[in-house]
């Protein structure tokens, strides 16, 4: 099936609120390539459960299709699109893409075409097609900026009495590095700053802790989600993944299917919970790799998404240490103890993952007005980046993290 | 839509970063350039007769990024490579993989000289013939004389292709350590699960063997290792690239083949995520390069006639690049995902030299056959003129 074969009664299986958004704008659909239409389908089908920010995007670019395909008449129209899809015009699939349920299974499709694209030859000129399309998408219609300038704090290397290799060595050239901190509180002091923005500003989902342990106590405006409080979900997924994989003829694409069609009930989240952050938990834990084993990759994975889809204003982050990977001939041994933590080995995926929290936040809009800061829990060494930062520069004043913040909020 | 990154032209990137290499080669390892200073390296063993010539190639297993190998902050994690390898050695800065990112069918496409399209998860052999097969075709040589050792499960159909013309009876022995492993431990828990998991990318799950690789009844036929010794040896290692360098020891010693192929894999565990276990595997890795060079010096049968390929099948997605999540994984297909290095040294190779010129991964098994002296027909890659 083409894109032009498309019609409104195809999405009956559809949640409501998807189905309404998409007939909307079938006509704009059918017109477009079908190596782009099932990808915006993936993201249209779960518009029920979406962030706010990322519903309104995906509105906006209906919106903006609709514009592309209607505001002109004839062949300025065609000129039009033809600017707009000729990369993804050129993209050659196959019959069996082609017939495949990509409106009912466009995740399918998705993965089908990735597999396709890479045998092919075509993954650069995808990869071409789908850079050009979100530049020009995001010159046409510029990403929304936040009401108030974002800010984001990384906790990292929480049980970790000292180490070796210098921290924050990636953070350092884009801010102040501070060893002076006084560690008295600090926590708390940085779980208050980010509450009472919440209060100050209650945006849906627009403020978030993320802990990758057992959440410290906060204020109930916050967003939060935590490594602790996902034990059973964990433990039911990894129990779900080992049944399956037993089960002849499963295989990766089998088992990655499986779990992508996955519902939040069936891993046991709360029957009166938050669909749309069971959902976010559920994709967390589901697509994401190594979140259900370490909780430093669960921290970091959740802060990327939590960036990407809800794209917070304020987002505290706090990571833990992680289980320990045994080596070879512990795991050979007869002597089996309880799962160990690695606070050293955690303290370096945190430095690494809050570097990449700083990157990810600067990807969003109002990035040139963005905060950051990263602390060494419980101990004196901070990094601060924001626009009234001087970078590349160090204090050894002592200062308080309240004080801190003060300086680039 | 995803993947808003904004990237330069892949081929400036790619070449940028075999210049940075150079760069930070000739700083740290004083290495000369090629290709204006040819002659200049002093060419290690020369004029070893291809009859008598072996080749050992080692996948640098999961690929490893710039910022934590050659770069002046991560050549701390290599200190093996740096000091040992690189002065003996001629560098190819920019060994480009125009093919599909995933392990099984990457390693493929360097054994066969073409770039594979084989489901990287399925049970399948290489579609064209592999470089085992056109060295034991062409040269009449036996089972015994080509060799690969391998990580996973996944792998075991690496050493022959379903190619009509070779295939069956041509190709190379396989021997997975991890699945011998598996065998010899009689009383399995969750924990040997774990350990054994068959393959980073996808770690829950593991096909189905089917291949010639070697089983564990004949341990001690070939390698002169009871069960027995292989699970006490087993208990000192800490992890399964260690196991398969104690498995190529043996093989050295005991069939001393003339074509050896090992694919390490520990660095792969950054597809968990952690930071810390990928750094360490980097440096594992390292290190086990090291012993099996040190062991072709120490071996008779390899010593001053041996060639010592190193090269990663493919690197790690960039920092930079929003469609990936860093070192994690190898998604993006950007320039440093693609972009990779050689080291050749041993028998016929100009040390301390590095060539900026860009390379196919394609280009290995041409080159090899050149060494060999067999002819890799359907090989698309070029013969490396630097190391003819």
């Amino acid at each position: 099936m083409l894109s032009s074969d498309l019609k409104p009664e195809q999405f009956k299986s559809y949640p409501p609120e998807s189905r309404k958004l998409i007939t909307n704008y079938l006509g704009a659909l059918q017109t477009l390539p079908l190596s782009f239409v099932p990808n915006l389908l993936r993201e249209a089908i779960d518009y029920d459960f979406k962030f706010p920010a990322e519903r309104r995007a995906l509105e906006r670019e209906l919106e903006n299709l609709q514009s592309v395909s209607t505001s002109h008449s004839g062949e300025s129209s065609l000129q039009g699109q033809k600017d707009w899809f000729e990369g993804f015009a050129r993209i050659t699939l196959s019959p069996q893409l082609e017939q495949m349920d990509w409106v009912n299974s466009p995740a399918q499709f998705v993965e089908q075409l990735s597999t396709h694209l890479w045998a092919t030859h075509q993954v650069d000129a995808f990869r071409k097609a789908a850079t050009d399309y979100a530049d020009r998408l995001h010159g046409k219609v510029p990403p929304e900026r936040p009401p108030i300038p974002r800010l984001g704090i990384a906790v990292i290397g929480q049980n970790v009495s000292n180490h070796e290799e210098p921290l924050f060595r990636k953070l350092r050239p884009h801010g102040g590095y501070f060893s002076g901190i006084k560690p008295e509180g600090g926590l708390k002091i940085l779980l208050d700053v980010v509450g009472a923005r919440a209060r100050l500003h209650p945006i849906p989902y627009g403020h978030w802790y993320v802990d990758g342990g057992e959440e410290a106590e906060h204020s109930s405006d916050l967003t939060c989600i935590s490594y602790h409080a996902l034990e059973p979900v964990r433990a039911a997924l990894l129990r779900k993944m080992r049944a399956e994989i037993e089960t002849p003829g499963m295989g990766p694409e089998a088992l990655r299917t499986l779990l992508a069609q996955m519902n939040p009930p069936e891993l046991g989240f709360g029957q009166a919970g938050d669909q749309v952050l069971d959902r976010f938990q559920l994709k967390l834990l589901t697509e994401g790799s190594g979140t259900q084993i370490f909780s430093t990759t669960f921290v970091q994975w959740s802060t990327r998404e939590a960036l990407r889809r809800a794209q917070p204003c304020t987002l505290l982050v706090r990571f833990a240490p992680r289980q320990r990977q045994k080596p070879m001939n512990e795991l050979l041994s007869d002597k089996q103890g309880p799962p160990e933590l690695d606070p050293v080995g955690s303290l370096m995926d945190a430095d690494l993952g809050a570097y990449y929290n700083w990157m990810n936040q600067q990807r969003l809009s109002g990035a040139d007005q963005s905060s950051f800061l990263v602390w060494f829990e419980n101990h004196s060494e901070a990094v601060a980046i924001g626009p009234t930062m001087p970078r590349g520069t160090e204090s050894t004043t002592p200062t308080d993290l309240s004080e801190l913040l003060s300086l680039i909020t | 839509m995803t993947n808003p990154s904004r990237s330069a032209d892949g081929r400036e990137l790619t070449r940028r970063l075999g210049l940075s290499r150079r760069d930070f080669l000739r700083d740290a390892a004083k290495l000369a350039v090629g290709s204006a200073l040819l002659g200049s390296g002093t060419l290690a063993s020369a004029g070893v007769a291809s009859k008598n010539r072996k080749v050992v190639v080692i996948t640098f297993g999961g690929g490893a990024r710039d910022q934590e190998t050659f770069a002046p902050e991560g050549q701390g994690n290599i200190p093996h490579l740096m000091s040992e390898l690189i002065p003996q050695s001629t560098f190819f800065t920019q060994v480009v993989n125009r093919g599909i990112l995933g392990h099984y069918v990457a390693t493929a496409s360097l054994a066969t000289g073409v770039y594979e399209t084989i489901n990287n998860f399925a049970s399948l052999p290489p579609e064209h013939p592999t470089v085992f097969e056109y060295f034991r075709k062409d040269r009449k040589r036996p089972a015994s004389d080509a060799w690969v050792v391998a990580p996973s499960n996944g792998f075991n159909r690496i050493g022959e292709s379903s190619h009509r013309s070779y295939g069956a009876g041509l190709g190379a022995r396989v021997i997975l350590p991890k699945h011998l492993l598996t065998a010899a431990l009689s009383s399995g828990h969750s924990d040997y699960q774990h350990l054994l998991r068959d393959n980073y990318e996808t770690p829950y799950y593991a096909p189905e063997l089917g291949g010639s690789e070697v089983e564990l009844e004949q341990l001690e036929r070939i390698l002169n290792l009871s069960v027995e010794d292989f699970k006490a040896h087993a208990r000192t290692l800490s992890s399964p690239d260690e196991l398969s360098v104690y498995i190529v020891r043996q093989l050295m010693r005991q069939e001393a083949p003339s074509l050896l192929w090992i694919t390490m894999h520990d660095i792969d565990v950054a597809h968990a995520g952690a930071y810390s276990l990928y750094i360490e595997g980097i440096r594992r890795t390292d290190r086990l390069c090291a012993e099996i060079w040190k062991a072709i010096q120490s071996e008779a049968e390899y010593a001053g006639k041996t060639t010592l390929f190193i090269l990663p099948d493919f690197g790690r997605d960039s920092d930079e690049d929003s469609g990936g999540n860093g070192f994690q994984h190898h998604r993006t297909g950007d320039a440093p995902s693609r972009t990779t290095w050689m080291m050749a040294l041993g028998a016929g190779v100009r040390e301390n030299v590095v060539f900026d010129r860009p390379l196919e991964s394609t280009d290995l098994v041409p080159t090899i056959g050149a060494m060999l002296d067999f002819s890799p027909s359907l090989a698309q890659g070029k013969q490396i003129s630097e190391l003819a």
